[in-house]
């Protein structure tokens, strides 16, 4: 496999990202290390220097290890500490409250995944028919598709904002107007891909099932829908991740109603950087779960329908 | 409620006409009637219902009311533009696709790196990396510094994977023709590596022309100076002037579809060669 | 050393390490080419005639045995751009012209510009081409682009030139047409031609000498010196001299394929 014969390379790669950004942590977080030692009147060493870096409070950089015991302090000891608290309550509410935890990372990852999935089934889903009606009308293809190609050049999440705000007005808040920015964002790539992969047949297959007499619904069943397998998977992987962006977009917005993104936004409010790190490296780890998750989808997919050997 | 009836009307009108149009023999033409036909249809029924029901125009403003808006406030827009698109996404842009052309350059020579890089730089460019922008923003300031700095970032990846794929395109075959002229690897670099890597090499830059714009706008919701078409778009929308919002939408529209157009024609000017560019001419 | 010695194999081996194990591309092979000879190499897929053909050009490099080519090795001769290269596919470069893609390795050896435009005006002449300098391959028929790609190989007066079966992805009708051509530009020019080929009339039509080779291992069978007149019209082919030529050549390629287990 690839990744095997790769191993190697990509492993070193990234153990020198790591200790590139242990190194930065010393050179972003110096200042405030000599202010620290200057107004204490110490000198500092480079080893003290590299040890106070390393493990500052609020620093610019937070190293790899900083990030990761905060990832860990608000997820699994988070959910711990409010495990044993609810002892002896019911099952199901033990788990309510842990999900409800507004401490917890865990929390806010599941708002922004909730916003993220709804949006992107939804976005997919109507994509799809689009990309169906766009195949089979002329009147369809001829109008909508070019806004449709246009639109991936116009930066879409600058409307994220103000789709927020207008649905709050009308009263819908929370999940719903993240997951309709997110559902906008994996609809364009699902048309482009759906409608490249619908008419990918060639020619000869095409002549094939009109020796046949196939009308056009079978030819869609049987021909055209298959074929579109592979091209539908990737249009999913890159909606998946836009998705994700929209959603932590929204929430960076508005950020009352919670996610990923609020998280952030708090952060950066309140100069606590390590979260802020923290809440990205979760949701990148979810974005990195989410596209491996339609990958392995689509292998499977692929091999029971041969496309793979 | 007549201005509803009216707006079906003019659906079913613009259905007609693009009806019509799809059955006459094909031609280049009916894209782009169509099309228009398409779009002047929803503008017309977005006017239609939005003065017709009883949607208040504060949440939803009818296009003549962003038209006023564009109008009366050309010189705010115009310098949110400079602010954004200039500033911010031009530099980054150009300061990003520059980095991450030299970086596959360098590390053209080592098929170690190569190999270690381009999966770690694939499942980069799949993260959501705006999420950045405030730490960014921390970093560099409110300015349009931080702004290109988040443009960097989430250009770096897309147009270095597309790079050196690029590199890679000119077949062995080639590659062994200019082994027997005994060209240098600077002279084999120039002549054959990369005119074969443009076709891929713009396959990046188209990608990271959208992606400039979106980071630009997205990085200013995060703390700006009081002008830019992010700062606009997010203090507008908290303020209900949603005139002004859709005017600045239009102004982003715009931009990032020109943007993306002169990147695509000068892709076409340098790689009039290849079969994608050539269809229809030739032989 | 006979000076007329062009190019020289001694007990030549290239051994391939693969994963079923050693693969023998070419055994002991022993040769000697004279300068302005036309030499084919014909036998069966694997056999080593391109194998031995990329080593002569410093495209491979041999695990065993000696060669020389001008009397240098194939890396210095390679190095002093001794011979020009003509592969299976044209290989023009579809973002240069006619013209521009002949002047590429003028370019490369750091030729006068208007060097370039004599030779190449001269060159295109030859493999009559004239007036096509400022077209795109693109816009030229496979034949054509064939004949661009020799051009291109001649355009620096290398004293050999190399071809590794340039006619094979052709048409029979443009492959006579080039044939003829071919020996004609021979007779002009006078180089040492080398010339791979999987067709028995093309190798019995073009060559001085025909060298016969087999696989596993790749090594030479037979070396065939022609008996055939230096000027040859098309219709050669259909005298008994011709035939008898061709007999034994089929005849050596089966006794090669014999030999296999």
């Amino acid at each position: 496999m690839v990744m095997m014969r790769n191993f190697l390379p990509i492993l070193t790669v990234t153990l020198v990202i790591f200790a590139l950004w242990y190194a930065f942590a010393i050179v972003l977080n110096k200042n405030w290390a000599y202010d620290k030692a200057t107004r204490g009147g110490y000198e500092l060493s480079f080893s003290e220097l590299v040890s106070d870096t390393w493990t500052q409070k609020k620093p610019r950089l937070p190293t790899p290890d900083q990030v990761a015991a905060e990832i860990w302090k608000s997820t699994g000891t988070a959910a711990i500490k409010k495990w044993n608290r609810t002892e002896g309550k019911p099952f199901s509410e033990r788990v309510s409250k842990v999900l409800g935890d507004k401490k917890s990372l865990l929390r806010h990852a599941w708002l922004t995944l909730s916003a993220t999935m709804l949006g992107f089934v939804f976005g997919t889903g109507l994509g799809i028919l689009l990309a169906i009606g766009i195949v089979h009308n002329k009147a369809m293809d001829n109008s909508v598709m070019p806004w449709v190609i246009t639109s991936q050049t116009i930066p879409i999440l600058a409307l994220a904002p103000m789709i927020i705000v207008v649905l709050n007005a009308v009263g819908l808040s929370g999940l719903v107007p993240k997951a309709v920015i997110s559902a906008y964002l994996s609809f364009f790539p699902v048309v482009v891909g759906m409608v490249k992969g619908l008419r990918s047949p060639d020619s000869i297959q095409l002549d094939q099932m009109r020796t046949w007499f196939a009308s056009k619904s079978q030819i869609f069943w049987k021909l055209r829908l298959p074929s579109s397998v592979p091209y539908l998977f990737t249009s999913l992987k890159i909606g998946v991740a836009a998705s994700l962006v929209g959603a932590i977009v929204g929430e960076l917005t508005i950020s009352q109603d919670g996610g990923l993104g609020a998280r952030m936004l708090q952060g950066n409010y309140y100069g606590t950087t390590i979260l802020i790190w923290a809440a990205l490296i979760f949701a990148a780890a979810m974005a990195a779960v989410l596209v491996s998750s339609v990958g392995l989808a689509e292998r499977i997919t692929k091999k029971r329908m041969g496309f793979l050997a | 409620m007549s201005l509803v009836l009216a707006a079906l009307a003019v659906w079913a009108i613009g259905w007609g006409i693009n009806i019509w149009i799809a059955r006459q023999t094909p031609g280049r033409w009916q894209s782009i009637t169509s099309a228009t036909i398409f779009g002047i249809t929803l503008v017309l029924m977005w006017e239609l219902l939005v003065r017709g029901s009883g949607i208040s125009p504060v949440i939803l403003p009818p296009p003549s009311m962003i038209y006023t808006a564009f109008v009366s406030s050309t010189d705010i827009l115009m310098a949110d533009f400079i602010q954004t698109f200039v500033k911010g996404a031009l530099t980054g842009y150009a300061m990003g696709c520059t980095a991450a052309f030299l970086t596959a350059l360098a590390i053209d020579r080592s098929d170690f790196l190569k190999r270690g890089l381009l999966p770690i730089g694939n499942f980069v460019a799949a993260l959501p990396i705006i999420g950045m922008a405030p730490i960014l923003v921390m970093w560099f300031g409110f300015d349009w510094q931080s702004k290109a700095a988040v443009v960097v970032i989430m250009i770096f990846f897309p147009v270095l994977v597309n790079t050196v794929q690029g590199l890679d395109a000119a077949d062995k075959m080639q590659k062994d023709l200019m082994r027997t002229y005994a060209a240098s690897y600077w002279q084999s670099l120039f002549k054959l590596r990369l005119p074969a890597a443009a076709p891929f090499i713009f396959n990046g830059l188209k990608i990271a022309s959208t992606l400039a714009l979106i980071g630009a706008i997205v990085a200013e919701f995060f703390g700006s100076p009081i002008v830019g078409m992010g700062f606009r778009i997010s203090t507008g929308a908290g303020r209900l002037e949603l005139d002004l919002v859709w005017a600045e939408i239009v102004v982003a529209a715009v931009a990032g579809s020109a943007f993306y157009g002169i990147v695509a024609l000068i892709e076409r000017k340098a790689t009039f060669w290849h079969p994608s560019q050539r269809k229809g001419r030739g032989l | 050393m006979n000076h007329d010695v062009v190019i020289k194999a001694e007990k030549l081996c290239l051994t391939f390490e693969t994963n079923d194990g050693p693969v023998h591309a070419l055994k002991d092979v022993d040769l000697t080419i004279n300068k302005g000879e036309f030499v084919s190499f014909i036998g069966p897929s694997g056999c080593g005639k391109t194998t031995f053909l990329r080593v002569l050009a410093d495209l491979e490099t041999p695990t065993g045995g000696e060669v020389s080519v001008n009397g240098m090795t194939p890396r210095e001769a390679r190095r002093k751009r001794a011979y020009g290269f003509v592969f299976q596919a044209a290989g023009l470069y579809p973002w240069r012209t006619i013209g521009g893609n002949i002047k590429l390795p003028l370019e490369i050896m750091g030729i006068s510009k208007d060097e370039q435009k004599k030779q190449v005006a001269e060159v295109l002449e030859l493999v009559d081409l004239k007036g096509f300098e400022n077209k795109f391959p693109w816009q030229l028929s496979g034949g054509m682009q064939q004949r661009a790609s020799i051009a291109r190989a001649l355009a620096f007066h290398a004293d050999i030139l190399l071809m590794d079966e340039p006619f094979g992805a052709l048409d029979e009708i443009v492959r006579d047409h080039l044939n003829e051509q071919l020996l004609q530009l021979w007779a002009k020019t006078n180089k040492t031609i080398g010339f791979v080929t999987h067709s028995i009339p093309e190798a019995v039509y073009l060559s001085t000498k025909i060298v016969v080779m087999s696989p596993r291992p790749g090594r030479v069978t037979e070396v065939i010196e022609s008996t055939l007149p230096r000027e040859r019209p098309l219709d050669i082919r259909e005298t008994p001299e011709f035939l008898a030529l061709a007999h034994r050549v089929r005849e050596g390629l089966r006794a090669g394929h014999g030999d296999d287990a």
